[in-house]
């Protein structure tokens, strides 16, 4: 990834916009742009959602099948996560297997549904060290301006939220609503010169120095953090992103219900 | 295969309600993908599929340029949901497959000589699948190079005629595919009537062949209706647009 260059024309453009405090869509730094959340958008997947963050636009789609667990986990369903950066979504993203952008975004993603427990992976066993519920959470970026890893998480969450077991085509019984038990959601922020903004968009990526991703439950305790890029956060900076995604993740859990 | 299934009730009622010269509802929208250069969307029946054309534009890997011409390359991929069973991600042999004959169709029609050693890219992605995904995938693709105002003779509609239980059945959703016997898609340049994409499987007699590829003709000429609409919208919403900015 990463063949586009920001001009030194652009770079020099955000920079003095965030001195002033704006941006360049016009948002304080601390705003995110317009979210929107549609679930049930595809009917063959067994839970699935399109999530725009302004111009970024993701699907993510839940399928699931009866497996056998993993021997340590003899009692537990099996999640698993990918990610795709299709070509279709952006002139930098190239067809093939996923690379190192898209196996970050999907193991940061997971990280955030696995260790908050929002799937209740127990009650996803059949018979246990033999058969359980096997989830596989596909996520196909579709228009790709920034953000992703929030776009992503919040498609997955969605999903999730909204999903059906396919009980009755393996002959187990009814169909039930997968087990969920809490809504983590998760925010990015970035460093551009000494500002933090939140929700960056494509350029505003290609002009920051460092990124910092925060996962949180519905208490506003932290279940998932990533760093990112090579620049540095003071000690201060990072508290204040975590107060901001304790805040933003308030707002965001009201959009999805 | 079950033969109790009645394909076609004496009413000349298909399972869905279909006649049997009768497509699936249709929906296509141009101009969706902000990043792409052209993008149309489009829903057939359960069928859901999005294309994207980048380009004219530097051609990757270089050694596939042509100082004479642009090369289009295709791109078609099923999500992992959009089928019953999970499908692994990335391409196999049948998407490689459909990707090849669907370039080949838009080349027919795409002025590619005005572009020596350039690509045009075009990626069909298949987010919802119930039968005729390849047709569906090249009629949008179609509407996406329009789109992308890339040069281009005319447009190419696509449809597959199929045969179930002896019935000869245009636009065959899955249910129906399921007890095929035949699978014709096709595609053609409506302007000419040529046919720049054919394939077939199954067992048709000699008239059953000439009397689908009628339907298959004249169905792709209400599909091609549906594409110029579908630009029609997306422009004149864009003409409005500029007016209202200048007003």
């Amino acid at each position: 990834m990463s063949k586009s260059v920001v001009s030194e024309i652009r770079r020099n453009h955000i920079n003095e916009l965030l001195r002033k405090g704006s941006r360049m869509d016009e948002r304080a730094p601390l705003d995110l742009r317009e979210i929107s959340v549609e679930t049930g958008v595809i009917d063959t997947a067994e839970g699935s959602a399109r999530v725009h963050y302004g111009q970024t636009e993701v699907i993510a789609g839940l399928k699931m099948a009866i497996g056998t667990p993993f021997p340590d986990t003899p009692n537990k369903g099996v999640l698993t996560t990918s990610m795709e950066l299709i070509p279709m979504a952006h002139p930098d993203f190239e067809s093939g297997p996923p690379g190192m952008d898209a196996i970050e975004l999907a193991r940061v993603v997971d990280r955030g549904i696995r260790e908050s427990g929002m799937v209740d992976v127990e009650s996803l066993c059949i018979t246990p060290g033999e058969a359980v519920w096997m989830c596989f959470i596909d996520i196909y970026a579709i228009n790709y301006d920034g953000n992703l890893f929030d776009a992503a998480a919040l498609a997955v969450v969605a999903a999730l939220k909204n999903a059906m077991v396919p009980a009755s085509n393996y002959d187990k019984g009814e169909d039930f609503p997968l087990p969920v038990t809490c809504v983590p959601i998760t925010m990015t922020a970035a460093k551009i010169e000494n500002t933090l903004i939140v929700d960056p968009t494509f350029d505003e990526e290609m002009v920051c120095s460092a990124r910092l991703t925060v996962t949180t439950d519905g208490n506003g305790d932290i279940r998932a953090m990533q760093k990112g890029k090579s620049g540095a956060f003071t000690v201060e900076e990072i508290s204040d992103i975590v107060d901001l995604a304790r805040e933003k993740g308030e707002e965001i859990r009201k959009i999805i219900g | 295969m079950d033969s109790d299934i009645v394909m076609v009730d004496d009413n000349g009622k298909r399972l869905d309600g279909r006649k049997a010269d009768e497509l699936r509802p249709m929906k296509i929208e141009a101009g969706v993908l902000p990043n792409a250069d052209g993008s149309a969307y489009l829903e057939i029946g359960k069928n859901k599929v999005l294309a994207a054309v980048y380009g004219p534009r530097e051609c990757h890997p270089r050694h596939l340029q042509n100082p004479a011409k642009a090369i289009v390359q295709c791109k078609y991929n099923m999500q992992s949901y959009s089928v019953g069973d999970r499908k692994r991600p990335g391409p196999d042999r049948r998407s490689q497959e459909i990707s090849k004959i669907t370039a080949e169709a838009l080349e027919a029609v795409i002025q590619v000589e005005l572009f020596p050693r350039a690509s045009i890219d075009v990626y069909i992605e298949i987010l919802q699948a119930n039968a005729g995904t390849r047709c569906a995938g090249l009629t949008a693709a179609s509407v996406a190079v329009a789109d992308a105002g890339i040069p281009m003779r005319d447009m190419v509609p696509s449809v597959a005629v199929g045969k179930a239980n002896g019935h000869l059945l245009l636009d065959l959703n899955k249910e129906e595919d399921n007890y095929g016997e035949a699978d014709l898609p096709l595609a053609i340049i409506p302007k000419t009537n040529e046919v720049v994409l054919l394939q077939m499987d199954g067992h048709l007699t000699r008239e059953e062949f000439d009397t689908a590829m009628k339907m298959g003709v004249t169905a792709c000429h209400e599909i091609y209706e549906m594409q110029k609409d579908a630009l029609r919208r997306r422009y004149s919403v864009a003409a409005d647009e500029e007016q209202e900015v200048e007003e």
